[in-house]
């Protein structure tokens, strides 16, 4: 008698009725991760028979586990090249932009509370580690009125595969040949430089804690967490903080957003561009087997796209650009 | 004079080995010290009961962690204690001494085998065939590390059961196996029973092997086939999160764990000690 | 007597007729489980052979002595994570055998048998503290004080040899000695105490008869005798510490460089793949991965195997020397 109801409870407990959702296993950039948690977490109280299990492994991750095929789909902030989508033999991957994100050069150095402006060759320079003290003339030239100490940078950087590193040595490979021959773009390099912290979220916890250390991250990060962050010089010369605003510009200064919608957006010209500026994707598989998922995920791109965009801006991300939306919707319909 | 300075030494490296055994002692109370006190502050009934919200927003638990760990050290248990009993009993009571240095070699092997690597076995073997990350592959990563320590302690405490109690029970008539199953195991079940205990507890504050079979979950899993949430996985994303309110909840779920693992650690250990203290009286 | 001139099922009677009953079932599904052991083990380093391939076949050798870790071209070396591996667990044990063999000292010979089981028992409760649990309180106490404190103390009066150059960043290669160091405690504790306790009385008597103070005696006739059993305990902890991980990730700083300061931060075998196993995007990089855990395991394979011989040894009554 007692063991059948030790047994009952063990099977309520591991399949109790609530479990009727359909869960969906998604997996990828940490960048974007607050905003698709939100949105998962929105659109699985409006429909609670779908839930998604959204794993922030960064970008690499993301790639990796829709090419091993273990997650219903992946997340990257950086698009898929033409090798690895020929991996994967199953179905073809669409890319579909969710939002407009800028990745932010966030720091924490003692007695400087003011925005520190950081031009590209002093942020290559830094992390080169070329340039060593903050008070270096590279970066006392562009900040007169700041007193910078002469302490030693701590740079942090991603240690995971992730697409917010593609964004920034992307930006870094177009404004500083010496960077893009000593280390090139990609969602992992060889850093000469630096600690490493997993995820956004590594990061900006590394950078929080460590005294005159300077890190990248999503704005939202930098944000969330009250850490500052500087303003960097765009191709136009201005010195732009990354807004609303200036990452929106980013995308209209982009000229041809091609069909698959993989494109960069890094040092876009215009006086009010935000120079790192990126969308960021969701990698769908254009043949999904399970009618039940194909639908929930169908219907889930068509709420992002719509309703889910009004949550961008409050979460210091900007929305899409109407045509980018347009093409989208028309897109959802090559999902089978 | 040499007496003196022989006294001396004496006296100064008694005092530094007593301060060496105090040292050592103290971090463990330093390290249940600071549990309590950051971890307590944040215990709350929330904690046991609701799942996690999402990074910035404020509150939540972490319910599905301590259901999912559950599920999976269940599931390590199951699978690993039947093999590595049976294992130990197969050396300690059929084998020739050829075959039980094989066995007791191989585990001793597995036993140091990384946890990381125990991982990307789990990972090769299960979750990608499967194409899926779930608490299957979980419990199978543990589970391989529950079975040396079994089969360990199932071998030594089955040595330590007395010879008068097997011939007895074979003088009676009984055949090996009965023997062995009738009298030997049962004679044996506390020093057993506390090495499983052990073992199960150890596994359970694994983390390295869950990272890439288990992988993370916000929400409930459902049956074993899913992602699952653990208590360790999540005290670690959690520490290493710039949000305080993770770090708050980090702390409590490694009390939680912590306390855990320290009460059936002490459970066992005077189980087994006052099992021995019966056996000899 | 089966025959060739047997059909199938007469053989499987004439089988099962030799089967007395329990004692061959018995023997055969405990044979089977311990079967099973050797052959999941077999087919753990088949599969950590077999993955690591391409990586195996596009470096050969080389792979252990370069060092660089470069995703974007594919090239891998393991030097960085072998050199971060050993290193912490070396001052880990610099810091931790002094004090582990001094409270083992303590434990077996010169505290009351109350005390010294009462102490044995918390010590042995430290090897059931998580991993993650050390960590959590690396990053949260450990780190700050050592940022604070005690590397600014170690730079400005070490800073001018190159073991303790660098910034104070808190997280590297020392705190994860650190951490490393407290997790070898108890394993260095236990053990060696159970080497001390198993030297005959009659040593330490003689020694005392012959007029040694309590220290003279332990040091020059009891622990000689257990220098094996000691040295075994290193080495089984040293094993350990090669594959923790989670303490370790937590706060070696993650940076695949070789450096002689100790104050800087490194990256270890076990800490690198649990960073980039589900993201390594290239073939080449998942397999070089799968290498850098098959070469760790095999480290771990010749420390225990060590460990277990000296340990076996010193079983030996009258080895001493």
């Amino acid at each position: 008698m007692r063991s059948t109801v030790l047994i009952a409870a063990i099977l309520a407990v591991t399949f109790p009725a609530a479990y009727a959702a359909e869960t969906i296993n998604a997996a990828g950039a940490t960048f974007p991760a607050p905003i698709y948690q939100k949105w998962f977490q929105e659109y699985h109280t409006a429909h609670s028979d779908v839930q998604v299990n959204y794993q922030a492994i960064g970008s690499g991750g993301g790639i990796r586990q829709l090419t091993e095929g273990t997650v219903d789909f992946g997340a990257s902030d950086m698009p898929m090249t033409p090798e690895q989508m020929g991996k994967i033999t199953k179905f073809k991957v669409l890319h579909f932009p969710t939002v407009l994100g800028g990745v932010v050069p966030t720091y924490n150095i003692e007695g400087v509370s003011a925005d520190l402006k950081f031009s590209p060759e002093a942020l290559a320079g830094i992390f080169l580690g070329r340039i060593t003290r903050w008070n270096d003339p590279a970066l006392a030239k562009d900040n007169p009125g700041v007193k910078l100490p002469g302490t030693e940078i701590t740079v942090v950087h991603r240690s995971d595969g992730s697409g917010t590193t593609f964004v920034w040595t992307d930006y870094l490979s177009k404004v500083s040949a010496d960077w893009k021959g000593k280390v090139g773009a990609g969602t992992a390099v060889n850093w000469p430089v630096g600690l490493g912290g997993k995820g956004n979220e590594g990061v900006a916890g590394q950078v929080k804690q460590t005294p005159n250390s300077i890190g990248y991250v999503e704005l939202i990060y930098a944000v969330q967490n009250k850490m500052a962050y500087g303003s960097v010089r765009n191709k136009s010369g201005k010195f732009v903080k990354a807004t609303f605003d200036s990452v929106t510009a980013a995308a209209a200064a982009a000229k041809d957003i091609p069909a698959d919608f993989r494109v960069s957006i890094t040092d876009e010209p215009g006086a009010g561009v935000y120079p790192i500026s990126t969308f960021t994707w969701l990698l769908i598989p254009d043949k999904i087997g399970d009618a039940t998922k194909r639908d929930a995920i169908k219907a889930f791109l068509k709420w992002m796209l719509i309703a889910g965009q009004n949550d961008a801006a409050g979460m210091s991300y900007a929305p899409l650009p109407k045509l980018v939306v347009a093409k989208e919707q028309k897109q959802i319909a090559e999902i089978k | 004079m040499r007496r003196l300075w022989r006294k001396a030494v004496n006296n100064v490296m008694l005092t530094l080995t007593g301060l060496c055994a105090l040292v050592t002692v103290s971090a463990l109370f330093l390290i249940l010290g600071y549990l309590l006190w950051n971890g307590g502050k944040s215990l709350d009934w929330d904690f046991f009961t609701k799942l996690p919200l999402s990074p910035g927003e404020l509150g939540g638990g972490m319910a599905n962690a301590i259901i999912g760990s559950a599920k999976i050290v269940a599931l390590a248990a199951l699978l690993g204690v039947p093999i590595g009993f049976m294992s130990g009993v197969y050396i300690g009571e059929f084998s020739g001494k050829n075959m039980a240095n094989v066995i007791r070699y191989t585990a001793d092997l597995l036993n140091g085998v990384p946890s990381i690597v125990i991982g990307i076995f789990a990972w090769t073997l299960l979750v990608v065939p499967m194409r899926h990350f779930s608490a299957w592959a979980g419990g199978f990563a543990l589970s391989l590390m529950v079975i040396p320590v079994t089969l360990r302690a199932t071998e030594q405490f089955l040595g330590q059961v007395p010879l008068e109690l097997r011939e007895g029970a074979l003088a009676l008539g009984a055949s090996k196996w009965k023997s062995v199953v009738t009298v030997v195991i049962p004679a044996a079940r506390t020093g057993i029973l506390t090495g499983i205990i052990l073992g199960v507890a150890r596994v359970s504050g694994e983390t390295a092997p869950l990272l890439f079979t288990a992988l993370n979950n916000q929400f409930w899993s459902k049956g074993f086939g899913e992602p699952t949430a653990s208590l360790p996985v999540m005290i670690y994303t959690h520490a290493i999160s710039p949000y305080e309110d993770w770090h708050r909840q980090a702390w409590a779920a490694g009390l939680v764990l912590l306390g855990l693992v320290l009460v059936a650690n002490i459970a066992a250990r005077m189980v087994l000690a006052k099992g021995a203290a019966t056996q000899r009286g | 007597m089966a025959t060739a001139t047997q059909s199938v099922p007469g053989r499987a009677r004439t089988l099962l007729r030799n089967v007395r009953g329990g004692d061959e079932i018995a023997y055969l599904i405990t044979f089977l489980f311990a079967a099973s052991v050797v052959l999941v083990t077999a087919i753990l380093v088949f599969e950590l052979w077999v993955k690591s391939g391409p990586a195996i076949h596009k470096f050969g050798f080389s792979f252990l002595w370069h060092s660089t870790w470069d995703p974007v071209n594919d090239e891998f070396g393991a030097l960085p994570f072998v050199f971060g591996t050993i290193i912490t667990s070396v001052v880990g044990l610099l810091l931790s055998v002094p004090l582990g063999v001094g409270a083992a000292i303590f434990l077996s010979e010169l505290a009351p048998p109350k005390m010294s089981n009462a102490l044995t028992f918390l010590v042995e409760l430290l090897a059931a503290v998580p991993s993650v649990i050390f960590g959590l309180l690396a990053i949260f106490a450990l780190v700050p004080l050592m940022r604070h404190y005690v590397e600014p103390a170690l730079i400005s009066s070490f800073g001018w040899s190159p073991f303790f150059k660098g910034p104070a960043y808190g997280v590297g290669v020392l705190t994860a000695s650190m951490v490393l160091a407290i997790m070898m405690f108890p394993y260095i504790i236990s053990i060696s105490r159970e080497a001390l306790i198993q030297v005959p009385r009659e040593q330490r008597e003689a020694a005392l008869a012959l007029g040694a103070t309590r220290w003279e005696a332990t040091w020059d006739a009891v622990v000689p005798f257990a220098k094996l059993g000691i040295v075994g305990s290193i080495f089984l902890s040293l094993a350990r510490a090669l594959g923790e991980t989670m303490a370790v990730t937590m706060v070696i700083g993650n940076d695949p460089k070789i450096n002689a300061s100790i104050l800087a931060p490194g990256y270890t075998i076990a800490s690198v793949i649990a960073n980039e196993f589900t993201e390594a995007t290239g073939d080449i990089h998942l397999a070089a991965l799968v290498e850098l855990g098959l070469v760790l395991f095999l480290i771990t394979i010749i420390l225990n195997g060590l460990g277990q011989l000296l340990l076996m040894l010193t079983a030996k009554p009258g080895t001493a020397r």
